[in-house]
């Protein structure tokens, strides 16, 4: 398994413990991830301005990966929509294709062949490596451990660009990819909600008021830490949890981690070395946890 | 009271003819968008179905101007349970698009156009990023604009940016 790593604007930047730890995990499990320095922004925050121009940034990271002879690998979730929409409409309607290779050809000199295909991390785990070469991988059960999983919106959504991967309605991939690690993954009811991250430069009072029901129901049923796989979401989530909990609770702490950590700790790898330093929102309980399984380690 | 005057007949067939909008006349005003929009939980100023309504009617000039279009998250949710296949996520997009050409452009895009001509990417990079992912053991990364740039130029959104380009370097003042 061989992909172009695509890591987008924010996770180099912001969440350099999910690089790591991705980064780590994809290493360990076989996948070869080859940097390139020729990407750039996926399109996304241009496509309430110019649908065109976005289009555009998308078919020119594609061409990167088409250069390297290989499919993309993303950590961002909103980088995966945009990606894959870009690639799907582009790679099935060759009258489109054309018309945006004249105009990516102009600015740029390339024109994309219509071949890469976009993959998210969480789901090259769940369906390239597979469950079962996971359950072989894991070294230090993470039994105790209770998590709430939080699907990205465009981890899975809009459903047509996906090809059947999860279910928008129900998602469980990220779920059992928890489970096996040990851990329990809870259920609960705002599970679907959205982070409000997309509305963040345009109305930070509204897009703050989005995750306060997630945040607290989770809080509520008890669980270690909510786990996701999208630097925007934890922006949401982690990074503005004070922000959000402000009003209800200034001592609110629940600690947010990358599925690519919680992975790594079942595979024996050091909280350390997942770069768990650079969580912003600690907590004792989970700290404790934390220790005690590294104290139990052969 | 609304004003004939003040319709526009032709604002939903403009949406239809946009990339995203196609669906537009499907709309039979049902609402499972609103109730199933986490958006509309948390603020009365947003409505998908509301917004719909709208520009069927011809509202152009209000719902071009409104800071409401501009509320959507883009989770997608509606998209998902619309029994018509409105394709709501991207109709707004599309009635954004059409706003944005009519001038009514949120400052935040404006920054954000200045900062992909500038850095090819939203957040830039600087030394002191690559320091600490030396630290980490992770590899320096590199600003690509000139791509973006010239992509930005060639579907016209350039010239939205919110400040003159950076000067070049024969001549700045
Ligand atoms: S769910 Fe679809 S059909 Fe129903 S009001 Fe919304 S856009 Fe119209
Ligand atoms: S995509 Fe936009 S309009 Fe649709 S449910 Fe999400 S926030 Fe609401």
């Amino acid at each position: 398994m061989r992909y172009a790593l695509y890591l987008g604007c924010t996770v180099p930047i912001r969440n350099m413990n999910y690089e790591l730890s991705a980064r780590k995990v994809a290493e360990r499990l076989g996948i070869e991830l080859v940097d390139s320095d020729q990407f750039g922004c996926c399109g996304y925050p241009m496509k309430g301005v110019n649908h065109r121009t976005a289009l555009l940034m998308a078919a020119r990271n594609l061409v990167v990966a088409q250069e390297m002879g290989l499919d993309i690998f993303t950590l961002c979730t909103a980088c995966t929509g945009t990606l894959t929409e870009a690639s799907v409409v582009l790679n099935e309607d060759e009258a489109l294709r054309q018309e945006v290779n004249e105009e990516l050809e102009k600015a740029t000199g390339k024109r994309y062949n219509g071949q890469v295909k976009v993959h998210h991390i969480a789901r090259v785990l769940y369906e390239d490596v597979g469950l079962a070469a996971l359950r072989d991988q894991i070294k230090v059960s993470l039994n105790g451990f209770r998590f709430g999983a939080h699907y990205g919106c465009h981890y899975l959504k809009p459903s047509e660009v996906f090809e059947g991967f999860d279910d928008p309605e129900a998602p469980h991939t990220l779920d059992e990819l928890i489970e096996v690690t040990g851990a329990e993954a809870v259920q609960y009811n705002t599970k679907l909600l959205c982070c409000g991250g997309g509305v963040l430069a345009v109305d930070e009072e509204v897009a703050l008021a989005m995750p306060q029901a997630k945040l607290q129901e989770l809080a509520q049923a008890g669980i270690d830490a909510l786990v996701l796989a999208c630097p925007f979401c934890d922006i949401m989530y982690e990074y503005n949890q004070r922000r959000v909990m402000r009003n209800v609770d200034p001592r609110f702490q629940l600690p947010v981690l990358f599925y690519s950590q919680v992975l790594g700790l079942a595979m024996g790898m050091s909280a350390e070395e997942l770069g768990f330093s650079l969580n912003r929102v600690k907590s004792k309980g989970l700290a404790t946890k934390l220790a005690a399984l590294e104290a139990a380690k052969p | 009271m609304i004003e004939s005057t003040q319709l526009d007949p032709n604002f939903k067939d403009e949406i239809a003819n946009e990339p995203g909008g196609e669906h537009i006349l499907s709309c039979f005003t049902c609402g499972t968008c609103t109730a199933s929009c986490p958006v509309r939980v948390v603020t009365d100023r947003y409505s998908p179905r509301k917004i719909i309504r709208m520009a069927l009617l011809g509202l152009k000039e209000e719902v071009l101007s409104s800071d409401f279009i501009w509320l959507c998250s883009a989770c997608y949710s509606c998209h998902e349970r619309c029994p018509q296949d409105v394709r709501i996520t991207e109709l707004i997009n599309a009635i954004k698009n059409i706003a944005v050409r009519e001038g009514h452009v949120p400052p935040a895009f404006r920054v954000q156009v200045d900062l992909l001509r500038d850095h090819g990417r939203l957040i830039e990079i600087g030394d002191y990023d690559n320091e600490r992912r030396a630290e980490l053991g992770l590899p320096a990364i590199h600003e690509q604009p000139a791509e973006v740039a010239e992509i930005l130029k060639v579907s016209g959104t350039i010239a939205l940016g919110a400040a003159a380009p950076a000067p070049a370097e024969d001549d700045a003042k």
